[in-house]
């Protein structure tokens, strides 16, 4: 019975952070954005510098009709924001946050295999909405998503081996184990791939091609209103909290840091995932959108030659040292 | 699959009467991947068959999962599910498959097909069986299947067949590279990207993931 209720505090903690942390993210977006534009964004909305803005908009999608295109796949159109969505919840479920057994959700064998699978199938859901919409843009929206997507699936999956490599164990808590402070230097130009590669899975400005307003209008969502829409802006902010942990987890040494093993480690990890989130929002408001063929050649001729190329190095240094 | 429910199916006599729920479990998972793999073949609307398709490779992992090979079922999640399944979604957006059912989706080999497929399933049966007969595998220590003890294997006993095996993948690679650009230097750009795109995708179904991009990213 006590195991039980356990896992039921569990998940119910991790369910609330799932909720909580992409409106804090979304909302951080809102005022950064603004102030970097030199406007104030959102003022009104309950009060002190419109900090329900996000509550306010969530209230407007519950009520706004639920709109079918007649040509869709019903089906389909309305299964893709879950399948979009619950992905991110799932690998929430495997991020530890803090140096004890409770302070992860679940304890996962191989940890960086189930993340980075997980994350994988959310790309589902764009492809299915995109096909299901009945509607060019979603389409050509659908195309680009799957080609970001195999392109920089590779290079993610490159920079998580050698840190995997690094640590000896594909066990995220066993990594932060591991984890000294010269891993930093040592493993910077993985992270930075990983965190890139991240950002165009999560198809982030300047990785925004799928969903370009200017040029598909909003690419596979296009046909979406109401809270499906909602879902889908969710699993976008959902998308930037988990690829914020991983690389504070994998990269930055999540909990690590000055009293992080005497019960201050969920504040360090906290701590650098919102500077990482605050990176991703930096990067939208000051980069242009890529071209299709520029994302594509990033991919293949950068991140994957320097992703391999932290392999070799973190292959050398391990022969090194032991 | 009919391989692991005939292994689950001759594990029972030990519990056939009182089955644990583990044993319930992977038999009902079984069932629904079998039902899905049945609907991929059978659908007449080609986006519905990947899709279902995708219902049965994760129904396969949560197999592996119920017989304590987690890494080999993230494993399967992360290259099916993730990529091979994105890869085949990518494919039908290039082509006219249409919302609803497609009337020439369908073989004139399907009877071919199912002896084929038949047989197959009844080899892969017959064998299991008989090399599993009354066989019960101890689960104490690391578990079969685990990261570790599946590296220790692949990297000790198993590693001549396993280079070879990335040997051939590497060639699947640059075979399928080659094709995708061989006509592209001398003809017009049209007949070039139409040469390029289905040589690029054939030759890239044998290979994994990584091997079938770059073709694909190359024709366009």
């Amino acid at each position: 019975m006590n195991d039980a209720l356990d896992v039921a505090v569990r998940l119910v903690v991790v369910f609330v952070v799932f909720l909580v942390l992409p409106l804090v993210v979304g909302q951080t977006e809102h005022k950064v954005m603004a102030h970097m534009q030199g406007r104030l964004g959102p003022m009104y909305a309950g009060g002190f510098h419109g900090w329900a803005q996000l509550v306010a908009d969530g209230v407007k999608f519950a009520q706004k009709e639920d709109v079918v295109p007649a040509a869709a796949d019903r089906r389909i159109f309305q299964l893709a924001p879950a399948v979009a969505l619950l992905p991110y919840l799932l690998v929430l479920v495997a991020v530890p946050i803090g140096p004890s057994e409770g302070a992860v959700g679940q304890v996962v064998d191989a940890g960086i295999f189930f993340v980075l699978a997980v994350m994988g199938v959310g790309v589902l859901g764009s492809l299915m909405a995109g096909w299901a919409s009945a509607n060019k843009f979603s389409l050509l929206g659908g195309l680009r998503t799957a080609a970001q997507l195999l392109a920089y699936e590779l290079p993610m999956l490159l920079a998580a081996a050698s840190v995997a490599m690094a640590a000896g164990t594909v066990s995220l808590p066993g990594i932060l184990n591991a984890f000294h402070w010269w891993w930093l230097p040592w493993q910077i130009v993985g992270a930075l791939v990983f965190f890139v590669a991240g950002l165009a899975e999560l198809q982030r400005p300047p990785f925004d091609m799928p969903v370009a307003d200017s040029e598909i209008i909003f690419g596979a969502y296009t046909e979406y209103t109401g809270l499906r829409f909602a879902l889908f802006l969710l699993a976008e902010y959902a998308g930037i909290v988990v690829l914020c942990g991983l690389t504070t987890v994998l990269f930055l040494g999540g909990w690590h840091g000055p009293w992080g093993a005497d019960g201050l480690g969920w504040v360090w990890t906290l701590l650098k995932t919102a500077v990482l989130a605050f990176v991703v929002i930096w990067l939208r408001v000051s980069y242009p959108r890529l071209r299709e063929d520029q994302l594509q050649k990033l991919a293949w001729t950068t991140l994957i030659p320097l992703a391999l190329a932290q392999i070799a190095l973190t292959g050398i240094v391990k022969v090194a040292i032991s | 699959m009919s391989a692991t429910l005939a292994q689950a199916a001759l594990t029972a006599p030990q519990g056939f009467l009182s089955p644990s729920g583990v044993e319930i479990a992977f038999l009902l998972v079984g069932i629904a991947t079998l039902g899905a793999a049945v609907m991929t073949v059978t659908t007449r609307q080609l986006v519905h068959a990947a899709l279902w398709l995708v219902v049965a490779l994760g129904g396969l992992a949560v197999e592996y999962l119920l017989l304590t090979a987690e890494f080999i079922a993230w494993v399967q999640v992360l290259i099916y599910v993730g990529s091979i399944v994105v890869l085949l979604l990518f494919g039908l957006m290039l082509t006219k498959a249409p919302i609803g059912r497609s009337p020439d989706a369908d073989s004139g080999n399907r009877w071919v097909a199912l002896t084929v497929a038949v047989a197959a399933a009844g080899t892969l049966v017959w064998v299991v069986v008989d090399a599993f007969r009354t066989s019960w595998i101890d689960l104490d220590g690391p578990a079969q299947g685990s990261t570790k003890v599946s590296g220790e294997i692949l990297f000790r006993h198993w590693v001549l067949p396993f280079e070879a095996l990335s040997v051939l993948l590497l060639a699947a690679l640059v075979g399928a590279i080659v094709l995708s650009r061989k006509s592209a230097p001398d003809d017009t750009p049209g007949e070039a990207s139409a040469a390029a795109a289905p040589g690029g995708r054939s030759a890239a179904a044998p290979g994994e993931p990584s091997a079938a991009a770059p073709p694909e990213t190359e024709s366009r």
